[in-house]
């Protein structure tokens, strides 16, 4: 599974806002920690915006909050705003992909996918941010 | 957070005279009504006979909020002994107050006082909700993958 550009810098701000939904969080703030590009991570948190999932704070001190429910909102919710990879390995497509060999490939294909659209659709925000929580106690401990 | 105020339950095991309430939480959740089903996890878990089986209900003022149910199992899947949670289930009015959580903790704490390290379970895909509940306990994918086939004629 391999999600595209626009879908990572999204889960990025995200979850970048939700770890401090208090503190509008700036678009150069997220693209100097992702190293990623300012231009395309505006026009990512514009989307954010626009599905109401991040809000826009203007003036001094201004950037986006997080807007979601942590607890409802999904991994899944969030790159269906960016990517449709509901039906990404349906047969037909690729080259030799109608061909018996091609069909029987793109059956294990299809399980794989599906499995990963499982496991997007059931991590919430909440649950990512202890997930990072997680994953920082072995490095405070060193 | 949405969350709704957490409501006080006591976790206990079950008893016989909570099986109707059961059963009704049950088919509230699933449209189906299996008393006989019920009355052989009941015999097979839930009277204390042995302590690998745990049958355990939550307890709140209005009566049973929900169940779960599980046991350790040694050697399943060639795996060393660990808990499976079987069935698990909050009163769907009663959810995101914390019972699902207290029960899931209780039935761990069973778990652990036997001496295992690790609690699974197996969900269907598209259980959104109850897969997303494991995994706000802090579930992750486990190194098995589940595998079935058509039985011909």
């Amino acid at each position: 599974m391999k999600l595209q550009k626009a879908t990572r810098f999204a889960l990025y701000s995200v979850l970048e806002c939700a770890r401090e939904p208090d503190r509008p969080v700036s678009a150069t703030e997220i693209a100097e920690k992702y190293e990623v590009s300012i231009h395309h991570l505006s026009k990512v948190l514009r989307e954010l915006g626009r599905a109401g999932i991040l809000e826009a704070a203007r003036g001094v001190g201004g950037g986006y909050r997080f807007k979601g429910n942590p607890r409802r909102l999904t991994l899944m919710d969030v790159i269906a705003l960016f990517e449709d990879i509901s039906s990404r390995s349906g047969a037909g497509r690729e080259p030799g992909s109608r061909t018996e060999v091609g069909r029987a490939l793109g059956v294990v294909l299809e399980e794989i996918d599906e499995i990963a659209k499982a496991t997007f659709r059931s991590i919430t925000i909440d649950t990512m941010l202890k997930l990072i929580e997680r994953s920082q106690r072995p490095a405070l401990q060193k | 957070m949405n969350r709704v105020r957490d409501v006080a339950v006591r976790v206990r095991q079950v008893l016989q005279g909570d099986l109707e309430e059961v059963i009704a939480l049950d088919a509230q959740v699933t449209g189906l009504k299996k008393p006989e089903y019920w009355a052989e996890l009941y015999h097979r878990y839930g009277m204390g006979r042995r302590r690998e089986r745990q049958f355990l209900v939550a307890e709140g003022a209005r009566g049973i909020e929900g169940f779960v149910i599980g046991e350790v199992r040694d050697w399943e899947f060639g795996s060393p002994a660990c808990g499976w949670v079987f069935g698990i289930n909050v009163r769907p009015g009663r959810r995101q107050a914390g019972i699902g959580s207290q029960l899931l903790e209780a039935i761990c704490e069973g778990f652990r006082s036997l001496g295992v390290t690790k609690v699974r379970t197996l969900l269907a895909r598209d259980n959104n909700l109850v897969l997303s509940f494991f995994r706000a306990q802090g579930m992750m994918a486990a190194p098995f993958i589940p595998l079935e086939m058509e039985l011909g004629q």
